[in-house]
């Protein structure tokens, strides 16, 4: 009598569980809150809750829960949180993820058990290819999509010869491959550095290849704490005045308020590519920027831009619903419109989930009172799908 | 092969050298006159780097700041040491290790909460920030060459120190044998203390620097601090000289593993497996050096006498 009430009850208690977790939509975040790149990760999260006090923090008529989880740059914890706020949080959706290394090493941990992901920065070139899942979506770009377009700008400035640099991890390789493809000049050089929490911070002997290669032109991807270090040692070793700098996710909001500290003014006038700016003309983007800028007092990132249209992305897929998190096919069915005011304006969704869109080439320059920014100067390529995705099989 | 490449690489490789050697000959005095292990040792590097920056954008002069920021990393030393590290000394190196790893979190976390996620990048006064050429085509930031001639400097004054002064023979006595000075009648524990605030200096200045070349940046001496071990490894724990030799050999080793070590590879395999393969390599060599090292020299190269 007594072991049967026991089972009863606690069979009741199994079955009550789901039933209290569906009450609130929960979003699970991984980033990087620790280590030198920690602002990135702090640059994720405001841009999230940006938008969550847009929406009132409210999607499809439901609460949402917000759980934020620190990867510390390692995808092996990466992939720690990822299980904890799959299994133990139960979240419906899980987006952050700014690492391409940590992106791999969770995807599993997500899929497997038939909870949506949402990349709001890492676009590895496996997840859009072969790897690409019903339930992966990408609110940011895939890897190569951006440094094909600077090698389209290399190619308009007639450079011949160029030397790349960029970090050893998956997307390293991937923004290196982007460039091959399109830059049509003579690649002189490349050297992939140490990368993670130990990174590589000094590039004398990888600048000294590439003055001795004889480069027009040097490109890099150097992310987070890497970008002002590349910048400074670039104009210290005196290379400014003879070779271009080309700069892929390294010049960014972060990196600029710490040059514009030092006040090393030499970034200024600085071309880069990226799928939005934070001078975008469209109505979202301007309120995106206004209320980010008047609640932490900087100047978004592309990072911070991207974690709001997930947070966005995510509400356009609960919405389609109803709330209903049991109807999966729905939610998914309503995300693949790419329904919702994005800060890069209008966009659509390719077989694999990521985004077709325009990149545009944008340009260091002061604002009005004088903080440095990048700001909108043309567009470079329109609807731009990445290769990878005739692999998909979706 | 190019010259003008080989020279700079070389610069290159002895400045590396000359830091780890700021950061080993202070980690090597601790661990071989206190017996004490000191993961913490690349957190003071950290303090110094951001006393540094805070300063320097506080006096806007890079040289005042590192005048300034050389005594407060002094003190963060001796108040590390009274508070936490003289209880240790009497415990075996699993609680040093624990311990220090301990102030490693406490200082990257108090980092954190004081000057926040960002790094700090220090700027250079103009005359450090330019460009010296040598024998005409062969173009260095001045700023290495500066970072050379600071450490060459403070290397001349541990010899010494620690070979021409009473203080020195001490430390060079307690190197060799911690039982027996203290048996004489020495003060051990002012000694202890003078040691760690030197070693706490000495990191304090790498890290100053490096700030203006990288920047200041949480977490920055949890990567360095693996590799000044191989160091004194390499060198013989402390030993400075043992510690300037394999400074010097480590620093080397890296820049130009970093530098040639791909096309090295590409003369008996394919560009790409060269392309992918050599990184990894090049930063395992150092490692590798110090295998061998332990393999047929376990005291190091320079051990100090008496052990």
């Amino acid at each position: 009598m007594n072991k049967s009430l026991i089972g009863l009850v606690s069979a009741v208690a199994l079955l009550a569980t789901p039933a209290v977790a569906a009450e609130k939509i929960k979003i699970g975040f991984v980033t990087t809150i620790t280590t030198p790149a920690g602002a990135m990760g702090r640059d994720m999260v405001d841009g999230a809750k940006i938008a969550l006090s847009h929406i009132n923090g409210q999607m499809g008529g439901k609460e949402v829960e917000f759980i934020v989880e620190d990867d510390g740059f390692k995808p092996e914890i990466g992939k720690q949180k990822s299980d904890k706020l799959v299994k133990q949080d139960k979240v419906h959706f899980i987006t952050g993820f700014i690492w391409s290394h940590v992106l791999l090493a969770s995807r599993k941990s997500a899929l497997a058990n038939d909870t949506f992901m949402i990349s709001a920065n890492a676009g590895p070139s496996p997840v859009a290819g072969k790897l690409c899942h019903k339930n992966f979506f990408s609110s940011s770009w895939q890897n190569d999509q951006n440094p094909m377009a600077t090698g389209e700008v290399m190619n308009k400035d007639g450079i011949k010869k160029a030397y790349i640099m960029a970090p050893n991890y998956a997307a390293g390789k991937n923004m290196v491959a982007g460039v091959e493809r399109t830059f049509k000049g003579e690649v002189v050089g490349k050297d992939m550095t140490k990368w993670g929490k130990d990174m590589q911070l000094d590039f004398s002997a990888e600048l000294a290849k590439a003055k001795a290669a004889g480069a027009q032109a040097i490109v890099v991807f150097y992310p987070g704490p890497a970008g002002p270090a590349f910048i400074k040692q670039f104009q210290q070793a005196g290379l400014a005045g003879s070779m271009k700098l080309y700069t892929m996710f390294t010049v960014d909001a972060l990196a600029l308020a710490r040059l514009q500290k030092a006040n090393l003014s030499g970034v200024l006038g600085s071309y880069n590519t990226m799928f939005w700016a934070p001078d975008l003309d469209n109505a979202t983007n301007k309120k995106f920027v206004a209320d980010f800028k008047a609640k932490t007092g900087r100047y978004p990132t592309h990072y911070a831009a991207q974690s709001y249209d997930a947070i966005m992305l995510i509400k356009s897929g609960a919405d389609a619903v109803n709330g209903d998190m049991s109807n999966k096919d729905g939610i998914r069915a309503g995300m693949k419109k790419a329904n919702f005011a994005s800060v890069r304006g209008k966009f659509r969704y390719g077989n694999n989930h990521f985004p077709i869109q325009d990149f545009h080439l944008r340009q260091v320059k002061k604002d009005a009172n004088g903080d440095w920014f990048v700001s909108y100067v043309s567009t470079v390529t329109k609807d731009h799908q990445d290769t990878y995705a005739s692999k998909c099989k979706m | 092969m190019d010259m003008t490449l080989l020279a700079a690489q070389l610069i290159n490789g002895l400045q590396l050298g000359i830091l780890l050697f700021l950061l080993a000959s202070g980690l090597s005095l601790i661990f071989g006159i206190m017996d004490f292990v000191n993961l913490a040792h690349g957190s003071l590097y950290m303090v110094g780097a951001f006393f540094c920056a805070t300063l320097t954008q506080w006096t806007g002069n890079f040289i005042w700041g590192v005048i300034l920021a050389l005594p407060a990393t002094a003190v963060v030393g001796l108040l590390v040491e009274l508070i936490v590290v003289r209880k240790l000394y009497q415990r075996d190196h699993l609680d040093h290790v624990l311990a220090t790893f301990g102030l490693i979190l406490v200082f990257d976390t108090a980092t954190q909460m004081i000057w926040g996620p960002d790094g700090i990048v220090v700027p250079l006064p103009a005359w450090l920030d330019g460009r010296v050429i040598l024998f005409s085509d062969i173009v260095l930031p001045t700023y290495r060459i500066a970072i050379i001639s600071v450490g060459l400097v403070v290397a001349l004054g541990l010899f010494l120190i620690v070979t021409q002064t009473r203080l020195g023979m001490r430390i060079r006595a307690g190197a060799s044998n911690r039982d027996m000075i203290g048996a004489l009648g020495v003060d051990i524990n002012l000694l202890f203390t003078l040691v760690f605030a030197m070693g706490a200096v000495l990191a304090g200045l790498a890290g100053m620097m490096i700030a203006p070349i990288t920047e200041a940046s949480v977490g920055m001496g949890n990567g360095i601090i693996i590799v000044t071990f191989v160091v004194i490894v390499i060198g013989g724990i402390g030993s400075i000289k043992g510690a300037f030799a394999a400074a010097m050999i480590v620093g080397l080793i890296d820049t130009m593993g970093r530098s040639y070590l791909d096309s090295l590879f590409k003369l008996f395999m394919s560009d790409q497996n060269a392309e992918t393969s050599a990184p990894a390599i090049s930063a395992m060599l150092v490692y590798i050096l110090m295998a061998a090292i332990l393999a047929i020299r376990p005291q190091g190269l320079f051990p100090p006498k008496g052990r």
